[in-house]
């Protein structure tokens, strides 16, 4: 039925609304998250709800409210910062990184930053070149912060909850054309632990790993190479640091391929990490390279048919994956 | 010398001090001055390592600021930190040995001569980032506001931070979200090798804030009774609820910018003339001039203060290196918050 179906963003505004009536120092800055309501609508009527003190509008200084949300952080609150696109959140990368990844080693493990940050991600929805790109692999680069990538309306729902009780730094990536997708109401059992990726879909021939706006896709590429006997397995990230290694490798040990379905560049991606640690950890019991469907290394282009030329989309996953297979039997 | 302590002290800003405060002053800033000192020695001995980033010269201005600080008030400091950590009461001990990169230091040694960190005194380091803090403690004064706390925080940063967007966009929030914080400008002159005359066209800091809507003005940071009786002020009209105000504090550094600075930027007879008025000195003079302190009673403050510093010499060379097993310590935290 309809009306017992959620949209990615109202699990969002649920989960936020959920964490605010559970916990009083739960709080939510960024820009336009108030009077707005969201530059994506996440947190439309919350402001209604919670009031001005607890879903505050900041001025356009992202350095200034993500620094302001870790000083909260420390002071004891559970701020939840909003930055309008990944793009935007570089204005901020001093405060994530310098600050908000290092001080608790560098206190010697004193002070603790229990904070999330939330941002949109990817490309679709013809943006173009600064509102566009996926670089949520950079921040997976550091230690010190974790970085969720929910691609379901489940994850969306559980997994904001669970980054908040999280003690440590957490960054949220939610792909812009998820807002939308919609799906059965879910239960917080169709949300394992925030840190674990999950087999999306079994399968037998190749692994395909992915995350965030590409597991739609993925999984479409899945089916449609069934029609052609290729038993594909979908496993999903969810969590870029720290990554479910053991997932990953259990899937590659048991189909022998692997290709990786990343929205960032290929150069210096996290496909290519990915890429290697199979290499390191599965050599033996690969029968092809790993392959990897990334983006093409070009800011995003505004016209749709540059944008879907440059991001991973179904048809070059299938090609890729029946190339793969092709080049085996010839082999 | 002598009208001008004691006229702030009774006149201008009208806060009591009594003679045993104001040698405690003078033993404060003489701790700081005489520790740097040896960590000076240390490091050309190779026992400290790294940048390090002598205070000489401004002592006045961490010691003046921590007199008006409670204990559960929080302080943010820059990477010229070790004088804001030994006023804030952080033990020397500790300190000492953070620069030794030993366990026992106030970081795990983690840190260094620039992230001093220590939690219980509610002092939150040591910021290698120019003007890296100030939201930091934005944050924390906003946390603070929600909960009802009454608590200052005080946010230290140099005249060079002014340059950064995150001085703007901190001064702004905090006026904005009316917080309970006091921001403290050390302004030394120089941002490393640059004077303040070449790179800003405003080079009165506390206009700037100003124009933001804090309460802000300019005080000697070479009087530590001036800086300490303009602190009392603002703190108090703070935890009145009256929002932010910032401190500029003119002073000088009298050592390079770090260990390493040849000081081609500026002119030795610049550097003799500051000397001549710094504030340890300003404050002997006043002292001795007004007979509250005898030559002996001189003696026994630095036998004390030397005496702490050789315990904390060898507190530092007893004490053990992190285990290189536990190096992964604190990058993330294991427990639920």
């Amino acid at each position: 039925m309809r009306n017992q179906s959620l949209t990615y963003r109202e699990a969002l505004r649920i989960a936020i609304e959920e964490a605010m009536n559970a916990d009083e120092r739960v709080v939510l800055l960024g820009e336009d998250v108030g009077n707005y309501g969201g530059c994506y609508a996440v947190s439309k009527g919350l402001s209604e709800t919670f009031g001005s003190n607890r879903i505050i509008d900041t001025p356009l200084s992202e350095s200034g409210f993500v620094g302001a949300g870790i000083g909260a952080a420390i002071g004891g609150m559970r701020p939840i910062v909003e930055i309008m696109t990944v793009n935007f959140s570089l204005l901020a990368l001093d405060q994530i990184v310098n600050n908000a990844a290092t001080i608790r080693h560098m206190s010697g493990n004193q002070v603790s930053i229990p904070l999330v940050i939330r941002m949109a991600t990817g490309a679709g929805k013809q943006l173009a070149a600064q509102h566009s790109h996926s670089l949520e692999n950079w921040y997976a680069h550091v230690p010190g912060i974790k970085v969720l990538t929910p691609a379901t309306v489940a994850d969306a729902r559980y997994m904001l909850g669970m980054a908040l009780k999280d003690p440590n730094p957490v960054m949220f990536f939610e792909h812009v054309m998820l807002y939308n997708e919609s799906a059965a109401i879910p239960v917080p059992e169709d949300c394992p632990d925030m840190c674990s990726a999950i087999v999306r879909q079994t399968g037998t021939d190749i692994s395909l790993v992915t995350y965030g706006g590409s597991l739609p896709k993925a999984l479409e590429a899945a089916r449609q190479l069934a029609q052609q006997d290729v038993s594909v397995e979908v496993i999903d990230l969810r969590s870029l640091r720290p990554l479910d290694t053991d997932t990953l490798f259990r899937s590659v040990d048991k189909t022998h391929r692997l290709l990786v379905v990343d929205e960032g560049w290929r150069t210096g991606s996290l496909a290519g990490e990915l890429c290697a640690l199979v290499a390191e950890n599965c050599f033996w019991s690969l029968d092809a390279p790993p392959i990897r469907v990334c983006s093409e290394e070009v800011p995003i282009p505004y016209p749709k048919h540059l944008e879907d030329a440059v991001t991973p989309q179904v048809a070059k996953i299938v090609e890729a994956v029946l190339g793969l297979l092709k080049q085996e039997i010839v082999s | 010398m002598q009208t001008d302590i004691s006229k702030i002290h009774t006149d201008t800003h009208k806060i009591h001090m009594d003679i045993a405060h104001i040698k405690f002053l003078f033993k404060q800033m003489l701790r700081i001055r005489r520790f740097e000192e040896k960590c000076a020695e240390l490091y050309t001995e190779e026992k400290i390592r790294g940048f390090l980033h002598l205070y000489i010269g401004e002592e006045a201005i961490a010691v003046g600021i921590m007199q008006a600080l409670k204990p559960e008030d929080a302080v943010f400091g820059t990477y010229r930190e070790h004088g804001h950590a030994l006023a804030r009461g952080l033990s020397m001990d500790k300190v000492m040995s953070e620069m030794f990169g030993k366990v026992t230091g106030s970081s795990r040694g983690r840190g260094g001569s620039m992230h001093i960190f220590d939690v219980e005194k509610q002092f939150y380091g040591g910021n290698a980032i120019v003007a890296g803090a100030l939201p930091l403690a934005v944050g924390l004064a906003l946390a603070n506001k929600m909960q009802n706390k009454k608590n200052v925080v005080v946010c230290f940063f140099g005249e060079g931070a002014v340059a950064e967007g995150e001085f703007h966009e901190s001064l702004n929030l905090a006026k904005l979200w009316h917080l309970p914080i006091l921001f403290v400008c050390e302004n030394n002159g120089y941002a490393m090798g640059t004077a303040l005359a070449i790179s800003e066209s405003e080079q009165h800091i506390f206009r700037k804030a100003q124009s933001y809507g804090l309460a802000a003005h300019a005080v000697d940071g070479m009087n530590v009774v001036e800086v300490e009786s303009a602190a009392s002020q603002y703190c108090n009209s703070i935890r009145n609820g009256d929002g932010p105000c910032l401190l500029e504090c003119n002073t000088y550094r009298f050592r390079g910018h770090s260990m390493f600075d040849t000081q081609l930027y500026r002119k030795a007879d610049e550097v003799d003339e500051w000397k001549s008025k710094g504030p340890i000195k300003k404050l002997k003079r006043w002292l001795e001039a007004n007979d509250k302190l005898s030559a002996d009673e001189l003696i026994e403050i630095e036998d004390e203060v030397a005496a702490e510093i050789n315990q904390a010499i060898v507190f530092a060379e007893g004490s053990q290196l992190e285990e290189i097993s536990d190096l992964y310590l604190g990058v993330y935290a294991e427990e639920e918050s």
